[in-house]
């Protein structure tokens, strides 16, 4: 498929500038990254309400939630390697436990980090993320539905977090999208399995369902953009429809959104379900699309496991 | 061991032209904190580290941790011209199935002591080592280099309380005092001064130094060799891309790699570029 291209991280910080004209209390904290997150921008249109943290990553997560208890709606942000992980504790307590209004927005998500290799490569923060009680979680698929969800989660009192990625990525939407939080996404219809996917796997995954309508196989393809609140009538709808589910996330298999899902289809809708995302191993430095490829996040993984989803059907 | 000062500015000198090709061949990278610590490196594996590059897990080796673990360029390249690896491995640097990945990897390269990468945590895994030495009755030493922005970080702080509690004189950490990290100058983004007063008011000896003199270099690990019951830090002074004009004291080259023209003209400056 013939994809353009665009980065996600303008998206988050143009919609940032936004919120800063239209809510005074919009406040931006920033951990030495400003220009990777683009929180830069925000910073330049209101030096006033930008804290520029240093490299003190937990220092700016109890700095947030201290801000959001005077009725700030706190923006902080910084590679999703440092946003949680690093800081995980001073999230659990001091930003979950007391459900203080801050949004969490990582950058730099998951194995197209690239060159940077393992340290940087961050493949467990939906997991660290969606274990936590209040916290909502979203893993927007491109520039226009991260734009959109952090408009709308700003509306949205509570803990947020939020992940993108590094590289440029296709365009799934346009300016017309309305993004929901908690609602997924049906991209396209299907009979036969249905491809549940999140963030730069969205793609792929509509790549892989052109694949199998070529070999006569009709594939679904679901955005499912929020992991928490998870769209459980989506799953269960599709579960029930199509019968077979493959989930397709940048993020390491274990609990991430794939697990998700299947926590749901257990409890719902039984069905045979196959799983595609980093198998459970640490990255390593290379190009974004060489080290897709060689950890399986491709179309063709998931085509592979789409057939085999199908073939496990009762 | 123990070249003279015209070795060991030569050694410099093919250091930084090293380090400029491997970045600019591996197109992402940190160039200005690895060419700050270039006379720090060439002077800790030339003429004060007791180490083997024959056998890099030998027991009795001093350990130093990069805990500032983007400036590997510069290590991964001294740790070549002292023959943990050939030079040539130095331009498969970043790319995929290297040895040489983007932040240092100890399962993965020869001469590695701890992976690092995320800031703020090498000083910790650095006593740890130091307090080893001494339960195995082993007297190499352990040095910890460190970044000026990365101090922000607070687990520096609670390390930089541990190590004199324990007393680990047998560590040696290095400040490499360029005065930027990646938004700006260290004193706009976040005041890290006065830094000296701050490691004095934790129990540490620190010795402050022009880290680009060989001699100043010199003369502080030997002194802070001698000093016993608490641990020492040099407070290197530096500047950030040094060797390359337009990379000196800016921040557009923390991690970015030059471009074909920028690496000639570089390369013409450092006068490293006939290996
Ligand atoms: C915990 C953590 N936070 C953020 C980063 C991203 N980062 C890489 S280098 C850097 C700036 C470091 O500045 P400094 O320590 O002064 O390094 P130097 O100037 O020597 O390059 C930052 C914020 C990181 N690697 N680790
Ligand atoms: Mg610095």
């Amino acid at each position: 498929m013939e994809w353009k291209l665009k980065n996600m991280r303008p998206g988050f910080g143009e919609a940032l500038v936004e919120l800063g004209k239209k809510y005074q209390q919009v406040v931006a904290l920033n951990a030495d990254l400003s220009s990777s997150t683009t929180t830069h921008l925000f910073g330049k249109e209101f030096p006033e309400r930008f804290f520029n943290c240093g490299v003190a990553e937990q220092n700016m997560m109890g700095m947030s939630a201290g801000l959001a208890s005077t009725g700030k709606i706190v923006f902080a942000s910084t590679f999703a390697m440092f946003a949680t992980g690093r800081v995980y504790d001073q999230i659990r307590q001091s930003i979950a436990y007391p459900k203080l209004n801050v949004k969490i927005v990582a950058t730099h998500a998951g194995i197209t980090v690239g060159g940077d290799g393992a340290s940087h490569q961050m493949h467990e923060d939906l997991a660290l993320m969606r274990v936590l009680p209040h916290m909502t979680v979203i893993a927007p698929a491109d520039y226009w539905e991260t734009k959109k969800a952090v408009l709308k989660v700003a509306e949205s009192p509570g803990p947020c977090y939020i992940r993108i990625g590094r590289t440029d990525c296709p365009l799934i939407y346009d300016e017309s999208y309305e993004f929901n939080i908690g609602r997924a996404d049906l991209l396209k219809d299907g009979e036969d399995v249905t491809i549940i996917a999140v963030g730069l796997m969205v793609s792929k995954a509509l790549e892989a369902a052109e694949i199998l309508s070529k070999e006569g196989i009709s594939a679904r393809v679901v955005n499912l953009s929020t992991i928490k609140p998870i769209d459980k009538r989506m799953i269960i709808g599709c579960a029930k429809r199509t019968g077979a589910i493959v989930t397709a996330e940048e993020h390491n298999m274990i609990v991430g959104m794939g697990s998700a899902v299947a926590e749901v289809l257990a409890d719902f809708a039984p069905v045979p379900q196959r799983r595609v995302g980093i198998p459970d191993v640490f990255g390593e430095s290379g190009e974004s699309e060489e080290l897709m490829r060689a950890y399986g996040l491709t179309a063709e993984n998931i085509v592979e496991n789409a057939k085999i989803a199908i073939s496990m059907k009762r | 061991m123990d070249e003279t000062i015209p070795e060991l500015k030569s050694s410099a000198r093919e250091a930084r032209g090293w380090v400029l090709r491997m970045i600019h061949e591996a197109g992402s990278g940190h160039p200005g904190g690895s060419l700050s610590l270039v006379e720090v490196l060439v002077t800790l594996y030339s003429s004060v580290m007791r180490h083997d590059p024959d056998n890099p897990l030998w027991p009795d080796r001093d350990r130093l941790v990069l805990s500032k673990g983007h400036g590997c360029p510069i290590l991964y390249t001294i740790l070549a011209m002292n023959g943990y690896f050939d030079k040539d491995e130095l331009l498969t640097l970043r790319k995929l199935g290297s040895r040489l990945q983007g932040h240092p990897s100890m399962n993965k390269t020869p001469g590695i002591d701890m992976s690092t990468g995320s800031l703020g945590q090498g000083l910790s895994a650095a006593i740890g080592m130091a307090i080893g030495a001494r339960l195995d009755r082993r007297d190499y030493r352990t040095y910890c280099i460190l970044g000026d922005g990365e101090i922000q970080e607070g687990q520096v702080w609670e390390a930089a309380m541990a190590a004199s509690h324990y007393k680990v004189d047998n560590l040696c950490a290095v400040l490499d005092r360029n005065k930027l990290q990646i938004d700006g100058h260290t004193e706009t983004i976040m005041s890290v001064d006065p830094v000296a007063p701050k490691f004095q008011a934790f129990g540490w000896n620190t010795i402050e130094v022009n880290g680009h003199d060989f001699k100043e270099l010199l003369r502080a690990f030997k002194d802070a060799a001698s000093v016993k019951g608490r641990p020492s830090i040099i407070i290197a002074n530096t500047v950030k891309g040094k060797g390359v004009s337009f990379m000196e004291g800016s921040v557009k080259f923390h991690g970015k790699a030059p471009s074909d023209e920028e690496l000639e003209q570089a390369l013409k400056e450092v006068g490293g570029g006939e290996q």
